[in-house]
């Protein structure tokens, strides 16, 4: 393969396209309400209406708005027909040859839409998954063909911290320093790492740019491979994702069959392999050094950094690890250069951020917004605000490791600084809208027990605070909770925050903290300080207690 | 080597490079709290009980597991530590059955010992009364989950020093638990050589010889350190 193939697939491919396209979302929400149906009934009537050469019924990924599937764009009619049937074929077909249709559509240029910028999700709802003759007709491979051509490795990392890109795992790390870091560091093998263990309750991110676009997380990956000089890679991917998974190996199968991942990729010495490993269903083993032991095969427990993965990492070698969503960054900014991305965003923010919206919110789906867009426009302007003219009370980002932030803080720009002051964290994205009938200490309540099934159990902090803490929050819903609860509750808080190992228990009580700080009312409303508390336990008699138990 | 020098509490003492903060603060006779840590086999920073304030860094470290760095001000004995090793031990001491009037190894348990150290006489947070089982299954040894707090210090001796394998942890979280082989009654484990490196390693009762009772169980640590000795060292010489 050599850039001329590569321009000689993308113009077959455009060459080929007939004047009207229906795009079928095939990515798993719509899939589990009967998009597969619907896209075999739109192939059989445009057969039945000998349409074949003027129509293409493509599947594609995620078209965003995931409440309102099954979804099918209709182009150039620019229709978004919305809930479909597989019955509703015949009458959608007739539509795009100028026929009425009944079928339900919504306006594709509602705000929902219209506010989104699409770096990540770009080719998401448009390019064919399973094809990787769609993915380059959009330009695909591109990038990579020009990094191994055009510069050397040093160029590509200085390229990456220009960008400002910084991780979209959740801590936020500027990616081109980790790259720069894995690079310097002394070794013969070097390995890259996807994440795509997507744990977070609620967050469906990772999942959907695999689903949708797999081509552009294997093409980042290639290029992080080149710039630190790695020749093997792994995805690691939940095993709770079998569409991403299948669509993953069908991905990589094909780019090594073209000569783009494999040995000496494009004619060049460059050579790239790439592996999946499945994740067992531990939360925990996101977290990167408990995933690098899960990839070599034992347990999946986190252990103390230093050594930094980027020194010491799978196997003892240096290893780059980084999030699905940074690396579908990579190639849009290898080909449209890192001043363009570094243009889009806030100034310590760089480029877009994907959500998974969900909660209490008229339209649940996916969206990419630049950072620094405030809060209230995704929640009331994309979101629709909360349905049944319900009132939103507050917005959970970053999931058991993440916050509240209150209304009253809409104005509030996504970006990891502004978060980060109000006591929440960007995450990986996962966005969870709460109205007014949201219980707080509930809500600290579920995400605490969250993080106590998923410790691993390793350190003390962690394993028993959070037993401990959600004993506690148990206790202040039963109503039977005296302000010295509470004040053992924050007491732990803080411990658990400064002692844990890992970031999953040094991040489990900000749920809680947040919470507390915006919402501390709810909590002393439930307070009893008419109850004594409990005894004292005696040290003396709690033995005799558990002895005789 | 070259040696690094650093203040631990305010005095300035000397270290090996490579060493870590705990070794040198050993060295230096300064005593920080260890629960996971066992001379001889590798750490794993778990316990969280040999936490330090290092100047500079926002977050607390484990002297078991940081490397000592020229210049380094460390304090082992802050009253935010002392508080945080006080609810950990609590935590520990709420979490599983340790009732010390039963047990074989009460007198020479360091969980004991530590807490005693500190003066915990009571414990604020609710009793778990968690159901463990007891494993008898074994010729020589037995296990009772009721008192293991998790260290790990079994399972390091049993792969690092002995070679058998047969310990290993399974479940997570406060399910967590020690297992012989795959999940089998210990007698069963045909890895097991009986070697019993995991009793002598563990701090509590929960490993012990079969027919001690209350307040029998001795250690005699200066075993493993012979074996390690030999080992990397290649001298053959018994410890006192
Ligand atoms: C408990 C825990 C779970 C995590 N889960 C994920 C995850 O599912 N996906 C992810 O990309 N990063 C996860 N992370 C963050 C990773 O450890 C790591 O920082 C990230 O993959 C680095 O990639 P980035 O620099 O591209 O963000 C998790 C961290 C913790 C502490
Ligand atoms: S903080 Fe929790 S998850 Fe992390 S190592 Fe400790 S017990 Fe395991
Ligand atoms: S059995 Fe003993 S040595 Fe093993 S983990 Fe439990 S307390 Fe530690
Ligand atoms: S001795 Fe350092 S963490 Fe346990």
């Amino acid at each position: 393969m050599i850039l001329n193939d590569l321009i000689e697939i993308k113009n077959a491919e455009l060459a080929g396209r007939k004047k009207i396209t229906l795009r079928c979302c095939m990515a798993a929400g719509c899939l589990s309400c009967g998009a597969k149906g619907v896209k075999q009934q739109l192939d059989k009537a445009v057969a039945d209406a000998g349409l074949q050469d003027q129509v293409e019924v493509r599947g594609v990924g995620c078209m965003k708005l995931c409440c309102e599937g099954p979804l099918v764009q209709a182009d150039p009619q620019n229709s978004l027909y919305i809930k479909v049937t597989p019955e509703n074929a015949p009458s959608i077909v007739a539509a795009i040859q100028g026929g009425q249709t009944s079928v339900a559509q919504t306006d594709p240029d509602a705000a929902f839409f219209k506010r989104q910028l699409f770096i990540v999700l770009a080719n998401s709802g448009v390019v064919d998954p399973e094809r990787i003759e769609s993915y380059i007709a959009a330009d695909g491979y591109q990038a990579l063909h020009e990094v191994l051509n055009e510069m050397a490795p040093k160029n590509v990392v200085e390229s990456m911290v220009q960008s400002g890109l910084r991780g979209r795992g959740g801590a936020g790390f500027p990616t081109g320093l980790k790259w720069g870091t894995v690079a310097k560091s002394p070794g013969a093998k070097k390995y890259v790492i996807c994440n795509a263990d997507e744990g977070d309750p609620g967050a469906f991110m990772d999942r959907s740019v695999l689903e949708s676009d797999p081509h552009s997380v294997l093409e980042g990956m290639a290029i992080a491979a080149y710039a630190v000089g790695a020749d093997q890679g792994f995805i690691y991917v939940r095993a709770e994702y079998p569409l991403a998974i299948s669509r993953l190996q069908l991905a990589i199968k094909q780019a090594k069959q073209m000569g783009l991942l494999g040995a000496g990729i494009f004619e060049s010495p460059f050579s790239f392999n790439v592996d999946l490993r499945i994740g067992a269903g531990a939360f925990v083993c996101g977290e990167e050094t408990a995933l690098m032991a899960s990839v070599e095969g034992k347990r999946g427990t986190p252990r103390p950094r230093p050594p930094f993965p980027a020194e010491s990492g799978l196997w003892g070698s240096p290893t780059l690890i980084n999030n699905v969503e940074t690396f579908a960054n990579v190639p849009p900014i290898m080909r449209r250069g890192p001043e363009w991305f570094a243009g889009i965003g806030t100034e310590k923010s760089k480029g877009t951020k994907v959500f998974a919206l969900a909660g209490k919110i008229k339209n649940t789906g996916l969206i990419e917004v630049p950072m620094g867009t405030p809060l209230s426009v995704i929640v009331q302007d994309m979101g629709g605000g909360a349905p049944d003219g319900g009132q939103i009370k507050a917005v959970q980002t970053g999931g058991p490791s993440g916050g509240c932030i209150p209304a009253e803080h809409l104005d509030t720009p996504v970006d990891y600084e502004s978060l980060g002051k109000l006591g929440s964290i960007m995450g990986s994205g996962g966005m969870i809208v709460m109205d007014d009938q949201t219980n707080m200490v509930e809500i600290a309540r579920f995400f605490m027990e969250f993080c106590m099934d998923e410790s691993c159990g390793k350190c003390i902090p962690c394993r028993t605070g959070t037993v401990q803490m959600h004993h506690l929050l148990d206790k202040i819903i039963q109503r039977q909770a005296t302000p010295a609860d509470m004040a053992r509750l924050e007491e732990l808080c803080d411990m658990v925050k400064s002692t844990s190992l890992c970031g999953l228990g040094q991040t489990a009580p900000n749920p809680t903290l947040s919470t507390l700080r915006f919402f501390r009312h709810e909590y002393e409303q439930l307070l009893r300080p008419d109850l004594s508390g409990p005894p004292p336990n005696g040290a003396s008699e709690t033995r005799s207690a558990s002895a005789a138990s | 080597m070259a040696a690094k020098t650093l203040t631990i509490n305010g005095l300035q003492i000397s270290a090996e490079e490579g060493a870590t903060i705990l070794q040198a603060a050993d060295e230096a006779n300064v005593k920080i709290p260890t629960l996971c840590h066992l001379d001889g086999v590798y750490d794993v920073g778990a316990c969280r009980l040999c936490l330090v304030e290092v100047a500079g860094v926002p977050k607390l470290l484990p002297a078991c597991t940081t490397k000592v760095v020229e210049g380094m001000e460390v304090k082992t004995d802050t009253e935010r530590l002392r508080k945080y090793r006080r609810m950990t031990l609590e935590l520990l001491l709420a979490e599983r059955n340790h009732v010390c009037a039963v047990c074989v190894a009460n007198g020479h348990c360091e969980l004991q010992a530590f807490a005693w150290s500190l003066g915990i006489d009571h414990v604020r947070y609710d009793y778990c009364f968690p159901k463990w089982s007891v494993d008898n299954t074994h010729r020589l040894f037995g296990m009772d989950h009721n008192r293991c707090i998790l260290c790990t210090r079994c399972v390091r001796v049993c792969w690092h020093i002995e070679g058998a394998g047969t310990k290993n942890v399974s479940g997570r979280g406060g399910h967590a638990r020690i297992i012989s082989d795959l999940n089998q009654p210990w007698g069963e484990a045909d890895s097991c050589t009986s070697c019993g490196k995991c009793v002598q390693a563990c701090p509590t009762g929960a490993l012990f010889h079969k027919g001690s009772t209350v307040a029998e169980m001795e250690r005699d640590r200066s075993k493993l350190e012979f074996i390690v000795t030999a080992r990397e060292k290649k001298q053959w010489i018994a410890s006192d």
